[in-house]
């Protein structure tokens, strides 16, 4: 599969660290430079530095071929920004973003934009040891 | 009118008081509270501390009860995502969004923004058109540059004196509405005979508008 990873911090880098060692092929998008300091040594795919806002660096991406785009900067707002683009504009099936505000996700599903929220994942894991202690 | 605006800066203010000064309904958005400091002191408005593209900040903005939202930000993303939030929680007909970039206005239009509007294109358009010829001496882009109106001073050099208008490979897309001529003011007709010094206004779409002028002076 080609996936393309907009944001290469903690989270980006570590899916495309996985993903390439799954034997995917990845591209990273990041505006910072010392960001791709997080690849592993194994990471064999591409990186790109640019602002993930603009379709010129997406294009450059080749975002039009990916079979998977993954949104994971830190501004919710750039993600959806990015995974509308990725659909809409270059039809791209498979896209997920990530997102820090929780009430995003409903208005967002009805744009048929996929959603991974970390703050509820946490909050749930939180309650499911607290629960499981209570016991 | 009621009216929503997103952003900070002499723009917003000044936007924010041509509005005012006609009778809108303002309220402003801004997630810095020194600016919403400044703009309180200075305009009869409501200031909202907030990021704009929250539903909650919108809902505090009495946005289920605006005619329009404008998004001004320097960031397009949160532009975009105000004005979609907007739209589709709270049902505002009209929103408008500036973009930064010159390549998202055909983008946002897309992505469901009724107007995207680029300062940067509009004001690259104006200068290149306004530095070209001196002769040329008023231009209006209107409906976000996609008409160009144009006033334009027949010199000796042009290839047209003498001629009618019908006689004139003018382009489709173009249009010669009024001459003005010591003075006066004709409504030009196809059997109108053009003249030296001639001020001819022309409304025309952007891409035609190199070919017209070329026509009327001659020149490149």
């Amino acid at each position: 599969m080609y996936i393309v990873i907009i944001g290469c911090g903690r989270m980006g880098s570590l899916l495309a660290n996985r993903l390439s060692k799954q034997g995917e092929s990845i591209v990273v998008v990041d505006k910072n430079e010392s960001a791709f300091e997080n690849l592993s040594a194994e990471f064999s795919g591409f990186h790109i530095l640019g602002d993930g806002a603009e379709v010129d660096v997406l294009k450059q991406a080749k975002i039009e071929k990916a079979d998977v785009v993954l949104a994971t900067t830190k501004e919710d707002n750039l993600n959806l920004m990015i995974a509308q683009i990725a659909k809409e504009i270059f039809g791209v099936h498979k896209v997920l973003v990530r997102l820090f505000d929780t009430k995003r996700e409903e208005i967002f599903s009805t744009f048929h934009i996929e959603s991974i929220s970390p703050t509820r994942i946490a909050v749930d894991e939180f309650l499911k040891k607290i629960n499981l202690k209570g016991s | 009118m009621r009216t929503i605006i997103i952003g900070g800066g002499k723009l917003v203010y000044f936007l924010s008081k041509t509005f005012i000064s006609k009778g809108y309904d303002v309220t402003i958005v801004n997630d810095d509270s020194q600016d919403c400091e400044w703009f309180a002191k200075r305009l009869e408005t409501t200031v909202i501390k907030g990021n704009g593209s929250d539903l909650k900040v919108q809902q505090e903005a009495k946005a289920g009860e605006t005619d329009c939202l404008i998004a001004i930000t320097p960031n397009d993303e949160d532009n975009l995502i105000s004005c979609q939030v907007a739209g589709k929680v709270f049902g505002i007909p009209k929103i408008i969004s500036f973009v930064n970039n010159p390549e998202n206005a055909t983008l946002f239009e897309q992505l469901g923004i009724n107007i995207a509007i680029s300062p940067v294109e509009i004001i690259s358009k104006l200068i290149e058109q306004k530095t070209e010829f001196e002769e040329i001496t008023n231009l209006i882009p209107l409906a976000e540059g996609k008409i160009n109106v144009t006033e334009i001073v027949l010199t000796e050099n042009s290839p047209v004196l003498g001629k009618s208008i019908e006689e004139l490979d003018f382009p489709r897309e173009a249009i010669i509405t009024c001459i003005i001529r010591n003075s006066s003011a004709i409504v030009p007709k196809g059997f109108t005979i053009l003249k030296e010094k001639d001020k001819l206004i022309l409304i025309s779409i952007p891409e035609e508008y190199h070919k017209v002028i070329k026509l009327l002076t001659g020149e490149k």
